[in-house]
Protein backbone atom coordinates (compact mmCIF):
# COMPACT_ATOMS: atom_id res chain seq x y z
CA UNK A 1 0.00 0.00 0.00
CA UNK A 2 2.72 2.20 1.01
CA UNK A 3 4.88 1.07 -1.79
CA UNK A 4 2.06 1.80 -3.76
CA UNK A 5 1.69 5.30 -3.21
CA UNK A 6 5.42 5.94 -3.18
CA UNK A 7 5.34 4.50 -6.85
CA UNK A 8 2.09 6.86 -7.46
CA UNK A 9 3.96 9.86 -6.77
CA UNK A 10 7.47 8.47 -8.83
CA UNK A 11 5.18 8.23 -11.59
CA UNK A 12 3.47 11.45 -11.50
CA UNK A 13 6.90 13.22 -11.07
CA UNK A 14 8.40 10.94 -14.13
CA UNK A 15 6.62 9.43 -16.17
CA UNK A 16 2.99 11.54 -16.92
CA UNK A 17 2.69 13.82 -19.69
CA UNK A 18 6.72 12.92 -20.47
CA UNK A 19 7.85 14.52 -17.54
CA UNK A 20 11.40 13.28 -17.51
CA UNK A 21 11.53 15.05 -20.75
CA UNK A 22 11.21 18.27 -18.11
CA UNK A 23 14.27 17.32 -16.36
CA UNK A 24 16.27 16.69 -19.05
CA UNK A 25 15.96 19.74 -20.75
CA UNK A 26 16.29 21.47 -17.65
CA UNK A 27 19.67 19.24 -17.35
CA UNK A 28 20.53 19.99 -20.87
CA UNK A 29 20.56 23.91 -20.05
CA UNK A 30 22.14 23.92 -16.55
CA UNK A 31 25.28 22.21 -18.54
CA UNK A 32 25.01 24.59 -21.52
CA UNK A 33 25.11 27.96 -19.41
CA UNK A 34 27.59 26.39 -17.01
CA UNK A 35 30.09 25.37 -20.60
CA UNK A 36 29.80 28.34 -21.74
CA UNK A 37 30.16 30.22 -18.14
CA UNK A 38 33.21 28.17 -17.36
CA UNK A 39 34.54 29.20 -20.94
CA UNK A 40 34.16 32.80 -20.73
CA UNK A 41 35.19 32.87 -16.93
CA UNK A 42 37.99 30.95 -17.30
CA UNK A 43 39.77 33.23 -20.78
CA UNK A 44 38.46 36.29 -18.44
CA UNK A 45 40.40 34.83 -15.72
CA UNK A 46 43.32 33.92 -16.71
CA UNK A 47 43.46 36.99 -19.04
CA UNK A 48 42.80 39.61 -15.93
CA UNK A 49 45.37 37.26 -13.65
CA UNK A 50 48.50 37.86 -16.67
CA UNK A 51 47.75 41.43 -16.76
CA UNK A 52 47.98 41.43 -12.63
CA UNK A 53 50.95 39.20 -12.99
CA UNK A 54 52.89 41.22 -15.34
CA UNK A 55 52.44 44.18 -14.05
CA UNK A 56 53.94 43.35 -10.53
CA UNK A 57 56.56 42.18 -12.14
CA UNK A 58 57.48 44.41 -14.47
CA UNK A 59 55.33 47.81 -13.86
CA UNK A 60 53.87 46.94 -17.58
CA UNK A 61 50.20 47.92 -18.01
CA UNK A 62 49.56 49.83 -14.86
CA UNK A 63 46.04 51.45 -16.31
CA UNK A 64 44.74 47.78 -17.17
CA UNK A 65 46.01 46.22 -14.13
CA UNK A 66 43.79 49.35 -12.42
CA UNK A 67 40.42 48.36 -14.11
CA UNK A 68 41.04 44.80 -13.85
CA UNK A 69 41.23 45.55 -10.17
CA UNK A 70 37.88 47.37 -9.71
CA UNK A 71 36.01 44.29 -11.91
CA UNK A 72 37.37 42.28 -9.60
CA UNK A 73 35.89 43.85 -6.38
CA UNK A 74 32.97 44.48 -7.84
CA UNK A 75 32.19 41.04 -9.17
CA UNK A 76 33.22 39.68 -5.83
CA UNK A 77 31.40 42.64 -3.54
CA UNK A 78 27.85 41.92 -4.91
CA UNK A 79 25.28 39.11 -4.66
CA UNK A 80 25.67 37.36 -8.41
CA UNK A 81 21.61 37.18 -8.29
CA UNK A 82 21.56 40.76 -8.36
CA UNK A 83 24.63 40.50 -11.02
CA UNK A 84 21.91 38.51 -12.85
CA UNK A 85 18.95 40.81 -12.87
CA UNK A 86 20.76 43.74 -13.62
CA UNK A 87 21.89 42.06 -16.75
CA UNK A 88 18.84 40.08 -17.41
CA UNK A 89 16.34 43.29 -17.06
CA UNK A 90 18.29 46.10 -17.82
CA UNK A 91 20.89 45.53 -19.62
CA UNK A 92 20.00 42.71 -21.76
CA UNK A 93 16.06 43.46 -21.32
CA UNK A 94 15.73 43.79 -25.51
CA UNK A 95 17.37 40.26 -25.94
CA UNK A 96 15.42 37.19 -24.84
CA UNK A 97 17.88 34.44 -25.10
CA UNK A 98 17.58 33.86 -21.49
CA UNK A 99 20.44 31.46 -21.11
CA UNK A 100 22.97 33.02 -22.93
CA UNK A 101 21.77 35.84 -20.80
CA UNK A 102 22.52 33.48 -17.55
CA UNK A 103 25.53 32.34 -19.08
CA UNK A 104 27.37 35.25 -19.96
CA UNK A 105 26.27 36.54 -16.31
CA UNK A 106 27.82 33.40 -14.52
CA UNK A 107 31.11 33.86 -17.39
CA UNK A 108 32.25 37.27 -15.96
CA UNK A 109 31.29 36.56 -12.34
CA UNK A 110 33.21 33.03 -12.13
CA UNK A 111 36.00 35.60 -14.13
CA UNK A 112 37.13 37.31 -11.23
CA UNK A 113 37.23 34.47 -8.86
CA UNK A 114 39.40 32.73 -11.73
CA UNK A 115 41.18 36.01 -11.80
CA UNK A 116 42.33 35.42 -8.14
CA UNK A 117 42.63 31.81 -8.27
CA UNK A 118 44.92 32.12 -11.52
CA UNK A 119 46.88 34.86 -9.55
CA UNK A 120 48.10 32.85 -6.73
CA UNK A 121 48.78 30.16 -9.70
CA UNK A 122 51.15 32.29 -11.01
CA UNK A 123 52.70 34.19 -8.40
CA UNK A 124 53.42 30.33 -6.95
CA UNK A 125 55.50 29.86 -9.86
CA UNK A 126 59.53 30.77 -8.81
CA UNK A 127 60.58 34.34 -9.86
CA UNK A 128 63.92 32.37 -10.79
CA UNK A 129 62.24 30.21 -13.75
CA UNK A 130 61.18 33.31 -15.14
CA UNK A 131 65.03 35.00 -15.09
CA UNK A 132 66.42 31.67 -16.32
CA UNK A 133 63.87 32.11 -19.42
CA UNK A 134 64.69 35.35 -20.19
CA UNK A 135 68.79 35.22 -19.48
CA UNK A 136 68.66 32.23 -22.36
CA UNK A 137 67.44 34.86 -24.30
CA UNK A 138 63.31 34.10 -24.76
CA UNK A 139 61.05 36.67 -24.87
CA UNK A 140 58.76 37.54 -21.93
CA UNK A 141 56.06 36.29 -23.82
CA UNK A 142 57.55 32.60 -24.59
CA UNK A 143 58.86 31.92 -21.49
CA UNK A 144 54.96 33.01 -20.33
CA UNK A 145 54.07 30.40 -22.70
CA UNK A 146 56.63 27.40 -22.85
CA UNK A 147 57.32 27.85 -18.55
CA UNK A 148 55.12 30.01 -16.49
CA UNK A 149 52.04 29.37 -17.59
CA UNK A 150 52.01 25.60 -18.00
CA UNK A 151 53.38 25.57 -14.12
CA UNK A 152 50.84 28.04 -12.57
CA UNK A 153 47.93 26.51 -14.00
CA UNK A 154 49.20 23.11 -12.88
CA UNK A 155 49.67 25.03 -9.37
CA UNK A 156 45.98 26.12 -9.27
CA UNK A 157 44.41 23.16 -10.69
CA UNK A 158 42.44 22.42 -7.51
CA UNK A 159 40.76 25.32 -6.63
CA UNK A 160 40.02 26.40 -10.08
CA UNK A 161 38.02 22.95 -10.33
CA UNK A 162 36.68 23.60 -7.18
CA UNK A 163 35.05 26.90 -8.83
CA UNK A 164 33.74 24.48 -11.98
CA UNK A 165 32.09 22.45 -9.42
CA UNK A 166 30.80 25.27 -7.45
CA UNK A 167 29.54 27.18 -10.66
CA UNK A 168 27.75 23.96 -11.82
CA UNK A 169 25.82 24.16 -8.83
CA UNK A 170 25.37 28.20 -8.31
CA UNK A 171 23.47 28.57 -11.86
CA UNK A 172 20.60 27.30 -10.40
CA UNK A 173 20.17 31.04 -9.39
CA UNK A 174 18.91 31.37 -13.20
CA UNK A 175 15.65 30.25 -12.39
CA UNK A 176 15.28 33.73 -10.78
CA UNK A 177 14.52 35.33 -13.98
CA UNK A 178 12.56 32.45 -15.39
CA UNK A 179 15.40 30.56 -17.33
CA UNK A 180 14.36 26.56 -17.18
CA UNK A 181 17.36 25.15 -16.12
CA UNK A 182 17.13 22.34 -13.58
CA UNK A 183 17.08 23.92 -10.34
CA UNK A 184 13.44 25.51 -11.75
CA UNK A 185 12.20 22.28 -13.14
CA UNK A 186 11.11 20.75 -9.85
CA UNK A 187 8.92 23.74 -8.90
CA UNK A 188 7.34 23.64 -12.34
CA UNK A 189 6.66 20.59 -11.71
CA UNK A 190 5.10 20.58 -8.50
CA UNK A 191 2.81 23.17 -9.61
CA UNK A 192 1.11 20.59 -11.68
CA UNK A 193 1.16 18.11 -9.36
CA UNK A 194 0.99 19.64 -5.82
CA UNK A 195 3.69 16.83 -4.72
CA UNK A 196 7.32 18.31 -4.38
CA UNK A 197 9.57 14.63 -2.78
CA UNK A 198 10.16 13.50 -5.77
CA UNK A 199 10.65 16.42 -8.04
CA UNK A 200 13.12 17.40 -5.41
CA UNK A 201 14.93 13.97 -5.18
CA UNK A 202 15.30 13.81 -9.09
CA UNK A 203 16.75 16.93 -9.94
CA UNK A 204 19.29 17.14 -6.60
CA UNK A 205 20.37 13.72 -7.89
CA UNK A 206 21.04 14.82 -11.52
CA UNK A 207 23.34 17.76 -9.95
CA UNK A 208 24.82 15.00 -7.87
CA UNK A 209 25.78 13.04 -10.84
CA UNK A 210 27.16 15.51 -13.13
CA UNK A 211 29.57 17.29 -9.68
CA UNK A 212 30.77 13.07 -9.91
CA UNK A 213 31.67 12.72 -13.78
CA UNK A 214 32.94 16.20 -13.14
CA UNK A 215 34.91 15.52 -10.33
CA UNK A 216 36.37 12.18 -12.28
CA UNK A 217 37.52 14.42 -15.23
CA UNK A 218 38.99 16.44 -13.46
CA UNK A 219 40.92 14.35 -11.15
CA UNK A 220 42.09 12.49 -14.48
CA UNK A 221 43.46 16.15 -15.80
CA UNK A 222 45.09 17.01 -12.80
CA UNK A 223 47.16 13.78 -12.58
CA UNK A 224 48.29 14.25 -16.40
CA UNK A 225 49.43 17.41 -15.42
CA UNK A 226 51.15 16.66 -12.33
CA UNK A 227 53.69 14.22 -14.16
CA UNK A 228 56.48 16.29 -13.44
CA UNK A 229 56.52 15.76 -9.75
CA UNK A 230 56.42 11.93 -10.78
CA UNK A 231 60.40 10.12 -11.01
CA UNK A 232 60.52 10.18 -14.80
CA UNK A 233 58.80 10.88 -17.76
CA UNK A 234 57.94 7.42 -18.62
CA UNK A 235 60.91 6.95 -21.11
CA UNK A 236 64.32 6.47 -18.84
CA UNK A 237 62.55 4.73 -15.79
CA UNK A 238 64.71 2.50 -13.71
CA UNK A 239 67.66 3.86 -14.30
CA UNK B 1 95.02 37.45 -21.03
CA UNK B 2 95.37 40.94 -21.91
CA UNK B 3 94.59 42.15 -25.88
CA UNK B 4 94.75 44.40 -28.11
CA UNK B 5 91.09 44.44 -29.62
CA UNK B 6 88.46 45.85 -28.36
CA UNK B 7 86.75 44.47 -25.05
CA UNK B 8 83.93 41.96 -25.60
CA UNK B 9 82.08 44.20 -22.46
CA UNK B 10 82.76 47.36 -21.67
CA UNK B 11 80.95 48.46 -18.77
CA UNK B 12 81.23 52.11 -18.13
CA UNK B 13 79.81 54.46 -15.15
CA UNK B 14 76.99 51.79 -13.92
CA UNK B 15 74.91 52.60 -11.72
CA UNK B 16 72.06 50.72 -9.88
CA UNK B 17 70.39 51.76 -7.07
CA UNK B 18 66.84 50.05 -5.60
CA UNK B 19 64.86 52.87 -4.38
CA UNK B 20 67.08 55.26 -2.28
CA UNK B 21 69.83 52.83 -1.96
CA UNK B 22 72.48 52.79 -4.48
CA UNK B 23 73.56 49.20 -4.96
CA UNK B 24 76.36 50.15 -7.33
CA UNK B 25 78.34 53.45 -7.70
CA UNK B 26 80.05 54.19 -10.76
CA UNK B 27 81.07 51.08 -11.64
CA UNK B 28 83.25 51.10 -15.31
CA UNK B 29 85.71 47.75 -16.38
CA UNK B 30 86.43 46.25 -19.21
CA UNK B 31 86.01 42.21 -20.28
CA UNK B 32 88.24 40.63 -22.92
CA UNK B 33 87.32 38.23 -24.85
CA UNK B 34 88.97 34.94 -23.66
CA UNK B 35 89.37 36.59 -20.14
CA UNK B 36 88.33 34.90 -16.39
CA UNK B 37 87.18 37.49 -14.60
CA UNK B 38 86.22 36.48 -10.51
CA UNK B 39 84.27 38.99 -8.76
CA UNK B 40 84.90 38.22 -4.73
CA UNK B 41 83.31 40.86 -1.74
CA UNK B 42 81.25 40.85 1.23
CA UNK B 43 77.64 40.03 1.32
CA UNK B 44 75.59 42.94 0.41
CA UNK B 45 78.47 44.59 -1.75
CA UNK B 46 76.90 44.43 -4.82
CA UNK B 47 78.91 41.96 -6.63
CA UNK B 48 75.60 39.45 -7.58
CA UNK B 49 73.97 42.68 -9.12
CA UNK B 50 76.79 43.75 -11.25
CA UNK B 51 76.79 40.79 -12.41
CA UNK B 52 72.74 40.60 -13.29
CA UNK B 53 73.55 43.98 -14.97
CA UNK B 54 75.76 42.81 -16.97
CA UNK B 55 72.79 41.03 -19.31
CA UNK B 56 70.21 43.59 -17.69
CA UNK B 57 68.30 41.00 -15.61
CA UNK B 58 68.64 44.48 -13.50
CA UNK B 59 68.39 47.34 -15.37
CA UNK B 60 71.28 49.66 -14.81
CA UNK B 61 69.97 53.07 -13.22
CA UNK B 62 73.22 54.70 -15.29
CA UNK B 63 75.96 54.06 -16.74
CA UNK B 64 76.62 52.44 -20.43
CA UNK B 65 77.26 48.35 -20.90
CA UNK B 66 78.62 47.94 -24.58
CA UNK B 67 78.10 44.79 -26.10
CA UNK B 68 78.04 43.62 -29.59
CA UNK B 69 78.54 47.40 -30.22
CA UNK B 70 75.72 47.96 -28.87
CA UNK B 71 74.67 49.90 -25.33
CA UNK B 72 72.59 47.40 -23.62
CA UNK B 73 71.51 49.38 -20.68
CA UNK B 74 69.16 51.35 -22.89
CA UNK B 75 65.85 50.08 -22.70
CA UNK B 76 65.31 50.61 -26.51
CA UNK B 77 67.85 48.22 -27.36
CA UNK B 78 66.35 44.21 -27.97
CA UNK B 79 67.86 42.90 -25.13
CA UNK B 80 66.09 39.15 -25.92
CA UNK B 81 69.21 39.01 -28.73
CA UNK B 82 71.95 39.92 -26.61
CA UNK B 83 71.47 37.63 -24.23
CA UNK B 84 71.51 34.98 -26.55
CA UNK B 85 74.82 35.02 -26.38
CA UNK B 86 75.38 36.03 -22.56
CA UNK B 87 74.80 32.67 -20.78
CA UNK B 88 74.13 32.81 -17.11
CA UNK B 89 74.47 30.71 -14.60
CA UNK B 90 72.09 31.21 -10.94
CA UNK B 91 72.53 30.08 -7.45
CA UNK B 92 69.33 28.83 -7.17
CA UNK B 93 70.17 26.94 -10.55
CA UNK B 94 66.59 27.59 -11.77
CA UNK B 95 66.06 24.41 -14.54
CA UNK B 96 62.71 24.71 -15.66
CA UNK B 97 59.95 22.24 -13.10
CA UNK B 98 57.69 21.47 -16.25
CA UNK B 99 60.25 20.25 -18.97
CA UNK B 100 62.14 17.07 -18.38
CA UNK B 101 66.46 17.48 -18.74
CA UNK B 102 66.41 17.43 -22.46
CA UNK B 103 63.62 19.77 -22.83
CA UNK B 104 65.52 22.19 -20.71
CA UNK B 105 68.57 22.49 -22.66
CA UNK B 106 66.41 22.27 -26.48
CA UNK B 107 64.20 24.88 -25.35
CA UNK B 108 65.68 27.99 -25.86
CA UNK B 109 67.69 27.08 -29.26
CA UNK B 110 64.13 25.54 -30.60
CA UNK B 111 62.27 28.57 -29.84
CA UNK B 112 64.51 30.84 -30.48
CA UNK B 113 65.94 29.65 -33.88
CA UNK B 114 63.12 27.41 -34.56
CA UNK B 115 61.61 30.04 -37.21
CA UNK B 116 64.97 30.98 -38.59
CA UNK B 117 65.16 26.96 -40.10
CA UNK B 118 62.70 26.98 -42.09
CA UNK B 119 64.43 29.64 -44.02
CA UNK B 120 67.40 28.18 -44.46
CA UNK B 121 65.88 25.08 -45.87
CA UNK B 122 65.39 23.14 -42.97
CA UNK B 123 62.69 21.31 -42.04
CA UNK B 124 60.78 21.66 -38.24
CA UNK B 125 61.66 17.73 -37.83
CA UNK B 126 65.34 18.00 -38.95
CA UNK B 127 65.81 20.89 -36.75
CA UNK B 128 64.48 19.38 -33.73
CA UNK B 129 66.49 16.81 -34.29
CA UNK B 130 69.69 18.61 -34.63
CA UNK B 131 69.16 20.05 -31.23
CA UNK B 132 68.87 17.04 -29.84
CA UNK B 133 71.59 15.66 -30.65
CA UNK B 134 73.65 18.81 -29.90
CA UNK B 135 72.01 18.45 -26.47
CA UNK B 136 72.58 14.81 -26.10
CA UNK B 137 76.04 15.56 -27.08
CA UNK B 138 76.55 18.49 -23.84
CA UNK B 139 74.68 15.76 -21.69
CA UNK B 140 76.94 13.07 -22.60
CA UNK B 141 80.04 15.84 -21.97
CA UNK B 142 78.84 16.10 -18.48
CA UNK B 143 78.21 12.38 -18.06
CA UNK B 144 74.07 12.46 -17.45
CA UNK B 145 72.90 11.37 -20.87
CA UNK B 146 71.10 8.60 -19.25
CA UNK B 147 69.29 11.39 -16.56
CA UNK B 148 67.79 13.15 -20.77
CA UNK B 149 64.21 12.49 -19.62
CA UNK B 150 63.74 12.59 -16.37
CA UNK B 151 62.49 16.26 -14.17
CA UNK B 152 64.73 18.35 -12.54
CA UNK B 153 62.78 17.05 -9.16
CA UNK B 154 65.12 14.10 -8.64
CA UNK B 155 68.50 15.50 -9.58
CA UNK B 156 71.15 16.46 -6.76
CA UNK B 157 72.15 19.81 -6.49
CA UNK B 158 75.35 19.38 -8.47
CA UNK B 159 73.42 17.13 -11.44
CA UNK B 160 71.08 20.14 -11.32
CA UNK B 161 74.00 22.95 -11.97
CA UNK B 162 75.83 21.05 -14.33
CA UNK B 163 72.49 20.87 -16.35
CA UNK B 164 72.16 24.30 -15.85
CA UNK B 165 75.81 25.55 -17.40
CA UNK B 166 74.85 23.16 -20.55
CA UNK B 167 71.47 24.38 -21.15
CA UNK B 168 73.03 27.93 -20.84
CA UNK B 169 75.96 26.41 -23.41
CA UNK B 170 73.31 24.72 -25.92
CA UNK B 171 73.15 28.75 -27.26
CA UNK B 172 76.60 29.07 -27.86
CA UNK B 173 77.23 32.26 -25.93
CA UNK B 174 80.28 34.43 -26.13
CA UNK B 175 80.35 34.82 -22.62
CA UNK B 176 79.56 33.14 -19.20
CA UNK B 177 78.22 34.76 -16.14
CA UNK B 178 77.97 33.06 -13.68
CA UNK B 179 76.28 34.21 -10.45
CA UNK B 180 77.58 31.94 -7.17
CA UNK B 181 77.28 28.93 -8.93
CA UNK B 182 78.07 26.80 -5.63
CA UNK B 183 76.71 28.70 -2.96
CA UNK B 184 73.86 26.23 -3.07
CA UNK B 185 75.41 22.92 -3.23
CA UNK B 186 76.30 20.50 -0.44
CA UNK B 187 80.02 20.63 -0.06
CA UNK B 188 80.37 17.16 -1.75
CA UNK B 189 78.88 18.67 -4.86
CA UNK B 190 80.83 21.63 -5.51
CA UNK B 191 84.14 19.84 -7.27
CA UNK B 192 81.79 18.50 -9.71
CA UNK B 193 80.39 21.78 -10.80
CA UNK B 194 83.78 23.90 -10.25
CA UNK B 195 85.57 21.01 -12.54
CA UNK B 196 83.16 21.74 -15.27
CA UNK B 197 83.54 25.17 -14.86
CA UNK B 198 87.42 24.98 -14.81
CA UNK B 199 86.81 22.82 -18.28
CA UNK B 200 85.28 25.69 -20.15
CA UNK B 201 88.07 27.98 -18.58
CA UNK B 202 90.48 25.79 -20.47
CA UNK B 203 88.41 25.76 -23.42
CA UNK B 204 88.58 29.57 -24.09
CA UNK B 205 85.19 30.83 -22.57
CA UNK B 206 85.36 33.71 -21.57
CA UNK B 207 83.93 34.38 -17.80
CA UNK B 208 82.48 36.34 -14.96
CA UNK B 209 82.34 34.47 -12.17
CA UNK B 210 80.85 36.02 -8.74
CA UNK B 211 81.83 33.35 -6.45
CA UNK B 212 83.36 33.09 -2.45
CA UNK B 213 85.26 30.03 -3.70
CA UNK B 214 89.03 31.17 -3.24
CA UNK B 215 90.85 28.39 -4.22
CA UNK B 216 88.89 28.31 -7.50
CA UNK B 217 89.49 32.34 -7.88
CA UNK B 218 93.29 31.63 -7.59
CA UNK B 219 93.70 28.66 -9.76
CA UNK B 220 91.17 29.91 -12.75
CA UNK B 221 91.36 33.85 -12.78
CA UNK B 222 93.11 35.80 -15.08
CA UNK B 223 91.50 39.24 -13.01
CA UNK B 224 89.77 39.06 -9.66
CA UNK B 225 87.96 41.85 -8.65
CA UNK B 226 87.31 43.25 -5.03
CA UNK B 227 83.76 44.95 -4.68
CA UNK B 228 83.63 46.39 -1.72
CA UNK B 229 80.49 49.05 -1.23
CA UNK B 230 79.01 48.98 -4.17
CA UNK B 231 82.64 49.88 -5.88
CA UNK B 232 85.36 47.93 -7.41
CA UNK B 233 87.94 48.63 -4.28
CA UNK B 234 90.57 46.48 -5.98
CA UNK B 235 91.41 44.45 -9.01
CA UNK B 236 94.61 42.59 -10.11
CA UNK B 237 95.62 38.67 -11.46
CA UNK B 238 95.57 36.46 -8.38
CA UNK B 239 99.10 36.79 -7.09
CA UNK B 240 99.01 40.27 -6.65
CA UNK B 241 95.50 40.02 -5.33
CA UNK B 242 95.97 37.48 -2.57
CA UNK B 243 99.93 37.78 -1.87
CA UNK B 244 100.25 41.62 -1.80
CA UNK B 245 96.52 43.38 -1.46
CA UNK B 246 96.67 46.90 -0.96
CA UNK B 247 93.31 48.03 -0.22
CA UNK B 248 92.70 47.22 3.54
CA UNK B 249 89.41 46.36 3.24
CA UNK B 250 90.70 43.51 0.89
CA UNK B 251 93.19 42.64 3.63
CA UNK B 252 90.37 42.48 6.02
CA UNK B 253 88.38 40.34 4.04
CA UNK B 254 90.98 37.84 3.02
CA UNK B 255 92.27 37.62 6.98
CA UNK B 256 88.61 36.31 7.23
CA UNK B 257 88.33 34.28 4.15
CA UNK B 258 91.91 32.40 3.95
Amino acid sequence: MFFETLWNRLSRALLEQGRWKMYLEGLGNTLVIALIATLIGTTIGVLFAMIKYINKKSGKLKIISKIVDVYITIVRGTPVVLQLMILYFIVFSGWNNGIMIGAITFGINSGAYVAEIARAGFESVDDGQMEAGRSLGMSTWQTMYHIIIPQAVRNCLPPLFNEFITLVKETAIVGYVGIMDLGKIPGLIQSRTFDYLFPLLIAALLYLAVVMVLTKILHIIEKHFSKSDRRSGGVANGK
Amino acid sequence: MENNNTPLIQVRNLKKSFGDVAVLDDISTDIYKGERVVVIGPSGSGKSTFLRCLNCLEDPTGGEIIFQNENIADPKVDINKHRQNMGMVFQQFNLFNNKTVLQNIMLAPMTIYGKNAKKNGIGKKQFEEQCREKAMSLLKRIGLEDKANVYPSTLSGGQKQRIAIVRALAMEPEVMLFDEPTSALDPEMVGEVLDLMKELAKEGMTMVVVTHEMGFAREVADRILFMCDGVIAEEAAPDEFFNNPKNPRLQQFLQKVL
